[in-house]
């Protein structure tokens, strides 16, 4: 008990949180230990944020109990978090070493600035006006002021988004060099390798609900689906009956000169057996192209009510019809 | 490693907020004063209006140089007060700052007070801009006692107006929120009597007056240089007091409502 309450960084026990009659969170349960980084996938709208959101007590749940520290997400548990949120809103017209002064005063005992700069990256921009950044500068800012506190735990909601390669690369350094030092980390993000330099465990949101967790090794097993594109006269209802096919979707763009060509989007566990027979049924066929598919998307497919993905095979035929 | 984790919750638990309330108001202080847009009218207006109206076009009397320097200050703190808290709370709610701010370990009342301070520096200046106009353009005479009366009823005085555009914030957008405080400032401005005084305007205008907070603000100043309407001075000061705390309790409200 005293182990579990001390590694425990944060936990949500059971939740329930609804937004007018939209159902933001279902019955989660999670937990975010000392030294690890836990990535929370899932569709915008999945409940991402929302969790982030209570676990640092800015909505009360409807149901169930969020902690932080073992403790209600007050003030003093905050002290010891840092965060980036989507989009922080931050005045345009402080300069970047004010704006560290004024969060690095929240912290009982800051990071120095000098610790900052070089952790995310600020070299030559304390002096500027936040509004003067190009939006991948505001974004490391950002990370700097999440993480000027020392915080033993680490909120980030993709912090990475709108950040150049180098960049990321630095941030991701940058956020294992705390991790192996015993912070927890929070991420949330889109990109598929971002979960896989980082996180030891994923949680995968849909609709509210965990559609799927596990460590990143349980998580690369079932990612085995690719995503087949080409341009085609088929039909996809058709092709959404051969095997190892788990959708096909046909875009609004019909082209060739009768618009009897349409982009075609497939999701398959069998790229080189169903693009084998895609070749063959249409000789015709054009601009194929085949991608492993995106973790959060791979999950979401695997995960899909049956009566939705009836619906979706149903709008399949009308669009093809 | 729970020795450490003791130390980190204990440090937690007693540091003191008081540098973070300082710096909260420093900065807002800053960020206004480097905003334009807010910064020139709030500033420059009453003192602008007052040269134009009580020293330039006014050839008469050295009263209405005195009556103007008591209810253009209430104008400009006023203005502070309303546009202050109004806009800047609404775009600040509007751009998801103050989400950040309460992810954020900023201490619970540092948002308010910062703002309460910068709303009142404003005010200070405002008041310290337009006496020194009265005193040297305006031929103004006023004791050392009264000069400082007025400046502590102009600083304090932006409270209800700051209360009122706060609960304005939280209820409108960052676009709206400038037009509404608009509608309020500047009929409320004319219909109190700080521009002209009451008894020049229509009997029912004056009868009305009393319904505005600004209304009452303006008796408080120019009961100070001893040219109000005779009202009592517990009635002012109560509804005053009234409208403050009932716009501050509506808006912690909305703001705790998210």
């Amino acid at each position: 008990m005293m182990i579990a309450s001390v590694q425990t960084l944060a936990q949500l026990r059971d939740i329930h949180r609804r937004y007018g009659s939209t159902i933001a969170l279902d019955s989660i349960d999670l937990s975010l230990q000392r030294g690890e980084v836990l990535a929370l996938l899932g569709a915008n709208g999945a409940g991402k944020s929302t969790a982030i959101g209570l676990l640092l007590g800015l909505l009360p749940p409807d149901r169930g109990e969020a902690t932080l520290f073992g403790q209600a997400p007050a003030l003093v548990a905050r002290r010891r978090s840092g965060v980036m949120l989507q989009s922080a809103g931050i005045p345009d017209n402080l300069r970047v070493a004010e704006l560290l002064d004024l969060t690095r005063s929240y912290y009982p005992a800051p990071r120095s600035v000098a610790d900052c700069v070089a952790l995310a990256g600020l070299d030559g921009l304390l002096d500027r006006n936040y509004r003067r950044l190009s939006g991948g500068q505001q974004r490391r800012v950002q990370f700097a002021l999440a993480i000027c506190g020392n915080p033993e735990v680490l909120f980030l909601d993709e912090p990475t988004t709108g950040l150049d390669i180098d960049a990321r690369q630095r941030m991701w350094a940058t956020i294992r060099e705390l991790v192996a030092a015993g912070t927890g980390v929070l991420l949330t993000t889109h990109y598929l390798e971002e979960a896989e330099a980082l996180a030891d465990r994923v949680v995968v949101l849909n609709r509210g609900r965990v559609a799927a967790a596990g460590t990143m090794q349980d998580v690369r097993a079932l990612v085995s689906q690719r995503r087949i594109r080409c341009l085609s006269a088929l039909d996809v209802a058709r092709i959404a009956s051969w095997p190892g096919v788990r959708s096909a979707t046909r875009g609004h763009d019909g082209c060739g000169h009768d618009g009897s060509l349409a982009r075609i989007e497939i999701l398959t566990d069998a790229a080189e057996t169903v693009a084998r027979r895609l070749l063959a049924e249409d000789p015709a066929l054009g601009e194929l192209e085949i991608q492993r598919a995106g973790l959060a998307e791979a999950f979401l497919e695997l995960t899909r009510d049956p009566a939705d993905a009836d619906a979706g095979s149903a709008t399949d035929q009308k669009e093809a019809a | 490693m729970n020795a450490s984790h003791a130390i980190a919750a204990d440090a937690a638990a007693a540091h003191s907020s008081l540098r973070s309330y300082l710096l909260e108001a420093r900065y807002e202080c800053l960020r206004l004063l480097r905003t334009p847009s807010f910064a020139l009218p709030s500033l420059l207006f009453p003192p602008l209006f007052y040269v134009l109206f009580g020293v330039l076009l006014n050839k008469s009397s050295g009263d209405a140089a005195r009556y103007l320097l008591a209810t253009y200050g209430v104008f400009g703190v006023m203005g502070a007060g309303l546009f202050a808290f109004g806009v800047t709370v609404a775009l600040e709610r509007e751009q998801g700052f103050l989400i950040y701010k309460r992810a954020l370990p900023m201490p619970p009342g540092a948002y308010l007070f910062a703002k309460m301070a910068m709303a009142m520096v404003f005010a200070m200046l405002i008041s310290l801009l337009l006496s020194i106009l009265a005193a040297t353009v305006g031929g103004v005479d006023l004791r050392v006692s009264q000069w400082l009366l007025l400046w502590v009823v102009n600083v304090v005085g932006v409270l209800p107006f700051a209360a009122l555009g706060l609960y304005i914030g939280t209820l409108v957008g960052g676009q709206g929120a400038p037009a509404i405080v608009n509608i309020l400032y500047l009929p409320m401005a004319f219909l109190s009597g700080l521009w002209l005084p009451l008894k020049l305007l229509p009997a029912w205008i004056a009868q009305l007056a009393p319904v505005w907070p600004s209304f009452h603000h303006s008796q408080i100043a120019l009961k100070v240089i001893g040219m109000d309407a005779g009202g009592s001075l517990a009635l002012h000061l109560g509804v005053l007091t009234g409208v403050t705390a009932l716009f501050f309790v509506l808006a912690r409200r909305r703001l705790a409502a998210g």
